[in-house]
């Protein structure tokens, strides 16, 4: 075999939360007063579209997610010796972007270096100009081609792009109008939003085709010191920004809901406990907090390298700590509202009902209790994906966040702001962290935004679809 | 009122202490002052002797909880928790790793990060809350609508973004103040002005949009259907009822940060070179100076729980039916 699956920690535990989002989804499925706030969500354009988008970001985190080791060419008779790096499908997928590294800095689309140096032409003289670059427009035979190059290179990709996404929607839209509707149906989507989706996709499909074509050619959003390509940096970014989005949410769930139900339902000690633990915690500022528990995970890393096989397992595990940190750092919000949620539950005749009649404490809890508190499970989970994408790029700048070695927006962001006082300024590498950044937070505050309209009991309670 | 505010302050002194071992147990306990030292050191280069000695100098060659070998009291002051635990409780807060009083320390930072915090704070309040009763006055039209989104993309945008096009904005681009550095005096006002505007706009987004909901909640109840009927303006019902209601959860809100404004805030005043509490901890964490982290972590709660406290008591003064008992 020439290569070996790795499966490091944190991709256990995105399998886990893909499995879990699978299972609920199939759940939800089954049960039609479940679907009902879902086929609201699914009526708003920018929910929608928003969804698109974010999905998109997810597919890449995900294909980052499968990782393996390539075998070295064997040396010594028979052994197989396995590369020390740990590759993804995703690096594969764009080999040539994480290959083709540059001396250092070039601007985006360029066919030069950044900065003069001293080169010797084919006479032999030494003159100080702009090199060319190894890879950028390496095709080109002189550089006054670039611009007319590079149109037409965006111009035929932006076809390409939308031609498949054009083949796309329409067998999409065909398998929709010809496969019988399921269930009690008649409740698709408005018109309007399937036309913004229709419009998104081919806009997005455009895009994409536009940078595909381009990066086979150029590097699209410039390099940094080392010569890598930003781009790739950029996409590499979101398997980061995902993993403390969503991984982080594996401790706060649990945490929050078994402390936050037993503390509302139980009363007594029990609650007074759970409110001491929850607290003390909340009292702690949290970017201090954390920093406390990473600067002693780091001892604790730093102390013990025999833990780690690659260099990439010790930074996955510190990934998997700090996401562990934030956690342990942000269930007390979720925790609170369960609690008060729970309280007002408890006092309703259904659950005195069930207690007269004898049903056991933790059958109330799963089946009248934590049925009745999703939603606001829901709501704070989408609310706080956004949260700590952003956090993550905070922590990062403080020295708290994730291995500098990993790649993610904060060391992105980190070692960028370093060249801003650079004359003629490098702005590329920062300007790509934050727009990524910006698109993949916007769409989904836009989408968590229209998850709370729907689930929000209070905002909802006019509109009763029979 | 003073039987209950004596009541809440000992309700904190547990709080505190859960807080005081929570970070004994992060600092002392999941790494031994040995790891700590071998970290300090430098992993390769690691004798004996040197960890001994980088113990005694800070003072963390003696046992954890209970040293067996003293008498009398001895046995529980004379360890690492009583001294350099326990002792923050005295707002003692020892000595950082460079040899100097974190007490002091403390004590002079203090001006440079209010002069940051207080006015972003101030200012902030009053355009979020404006902002907010516009967008309310206006509500469910255009106008509204476009208000919400430009909320939502300017909660969307990272906060490193703001401080870091603003310096090239500002100070590079247009020349209008220094990137960064800070004195006291009046003299000062050109060094602190673009990091409270920059604070500013970057709480604009979840600011307005906080506040838009509490009077939009407000604005749905019986009362103000009342004043419409009576025949008020939507103007005068907005500041007279709606605004006034509304303190309560606005209250909730803010009075809890101010204690915290002391702090500081760590990315504004680390980008801007502001010798505040907030560039002190960020240093103290690249450095790994864990006494004033650990130092940091205690006065951030012991704010908190003040700040708790200066709500109970906000409590009463905007809202008679409010009585603490």
């Amino acid at each position: 075999m020439s290569f070996m699956p790795v499966m490091l920690w944190s991709d256990v535990l995105v399998f886990l939360l893909l499995a879990a989002g699978i299972a609920s989804a199939w759940y939800v499925r089954q049960r039609e007063h479940l679907l009902l706030p879902w086929r609201r969500v699914a009526e708003s354009a920018t929910a929608m579209v928003s969804l698109l988008v974010v999905s998109l970001f997810l597919l890449v985190g995900l294909l980052d997610t499968l990782h393996y080791r390539v075998a070295l060419p064997e040396k010594n008779g028979g052994v197989t010796v396995f590369s020390p790096e740990v590759l993804s499908v995703f690096d594969k997928l764009v080999t040539t972007l994480r290959t083709q590294t540059e001396k250092t800095y070039s601007a985006p689309l360029a066919v030069t270096l950044y900065a003069k140096e001293s080169i010797t032409d084919a006479q032999g003289r030494v003159l100080r100009d702009y090199p060319r670059l190894r890879y950028g427009g390496a095709h080109l035979t002189a550089a006054q081609q670039q611009d007319s190059d590079v149109l037409w290179r965006g111009l035929t990709g932006v076809l390409g792009g939308l031609l498949v996404g054009g083949l796309f929607v329409g067998v999409v839209g065909w398998a929709k109008r010809s496969l019988p509707k399921r269930g009690n149906g008649g409740h698709s989507c408005p018109p309007y939003t399937w036309r913004a989706v229709i419009i998104a996709t081919l806009i997005i499909a455009a895009l994409i085709g536009m940078t595909v074509n381009l990066a086979a050619a150029y590097h699209v959003l410039g390099t940094d010191k080392v010569g890598q390509d930003v781009l790739y940096l950029s996409l590499k970014s979101i398997r980061t920004g995902l993993i403390i989005g969503t991984v982080t949410t594996l401790v706060t769930l649990p945490l929050a809901l078994l402390l936050g139900i037993a503390a509302g339902y139980l009363r007594g000690w029990v609650d007074d406990v759970i409110q001491y633990i929850y607290t003390v915690l909340s009292s702690i500022p949290s970017v201090l907090l954390i920093a406390a528990a990473v600067l002693m995970m780091q001892v604790t890393i730093d102390t013990h390298p025999q833990w780690f096989e690659t260099s990439a397992s010790r930074a996955d595990l510190r990934l998997v700590f700090l996401c562990l940190i934030l956690g342990v750092t942000s269930w007390t919000g979720l925790c609170r509202l369960l609690r008060g949620e729970t309280l007002k539950l408890r006092e309703l005749e259904y659950i005195q009902a069930a207690q007269s009649f004898g049903v056991s404490t933790l059958r109330i809890l799963t089946r009248h209790i934590v049925p009745n508190v999703m939603h606001i499970v829901l709501i704070s989970l989408v609310m706080d994906f956004s949260g700590l994408v952003l956090a993550e790029a905070v922590l990062s700048y403080v020295g708290v966040g994730v291995d500098p070695s990993m790649i993610s927006f904060g060391t992105m962001i980190n070692a960028a702001r370093l060249e801003m006082g650079r004359d003629p300024m490098v702005w590329w590498a920062l300007a790509s962290a934050f727009g990524f950044m910006l698109v993949l937070v916007l769409s989904a505050n836009l989408f968590a935004d229209a998850v709370r309209d729907a689930f929000d009991p209070r905002l909802n309670c006019t509109e009763v679809v029979a | 009122m003073i039987a209950y505010l004596i009541r809440r302050i000992l309700y904190a002194i547990p709080i505190l202490i859960g807080v005081n071992l929570l970070t004994f147990a992060l600092f002392f306990v999941v790494n031994t002052p040995d790891d700590m030292a071998r970290m300090q050191l430098g992993i390769k280069r690691v004798t004996p002797d040197a960890i001994e000695k980088w113990k005694q100098q800070r003072g963390y060659d003696k046992p954890l909880l209970l040293n067996s070998a003293g008498s009398g009291t001895d046995k529980i002051t004379d360890t690492i928790f009583w001294q350099k635990s326990a002792s923050m409780f005295m707002l003692d807060f020892g000595y950082s790793d460079d040899g100097r009083s974190i007490g002091r320390e403390i004590a002079t930072r203090m001006g440079p990060s209010l002069a940051i915090a207080l006015p972003t704070f101030l200012v902030g309040l009053v355009v979020y809350v404006s902002f907010a009763l516009l967008m309310t006055l206006f509500r469910a039209t255009a106008l509204d609508m476009a208000g919400l989104a430009l909320c939502v993309l300017l909660m969307s945008v990272s906060g490193l973004f703001y401080i870091i096009g603003g310096q090239f904005l500002v100070s590079k681009l247009w020349h209008l103040v220094p990137i960064s550095g800070y004195s006291g005096g009046v003299d000062g006002f050109r060094f602190v002005v673009l990091p409270i505007i920059i604070g500013v706009i970057g709480g604009v987004g979840s600011g307005s949009r906080w506040y838009r909901t509490i009077f939009l909640e407000e604005i749905g109840k019986d009362y103000v259907r009342t004043a419409r009927a009576k025949g008020l303006s939507e103007l005068a019902m907005l500041f007279r009822h709606v605004l006034k209601n509304a303190m309560i959860p606005i209250l909730t809100g803010v009075v809890v940060v101010i204690p915290l404004l002391f702090m500081g805030s760590l990315l504004t005043e680390s980008f801007f070179g502001i010798p505040g509490l907030g560039s002190y901890t960020i240093d103290a964490i690249n450095a790994q100076d864990f006494s004033v982290v650990r130092a940091m972590v205690f006065l951030g709660s012991l704010l908190y729980i003040v700040g708790l406290i200066l709500t109970d008591i906000s409590y009463t003064m905007v809202d008679p039916r409010v009585r603490l008992q």
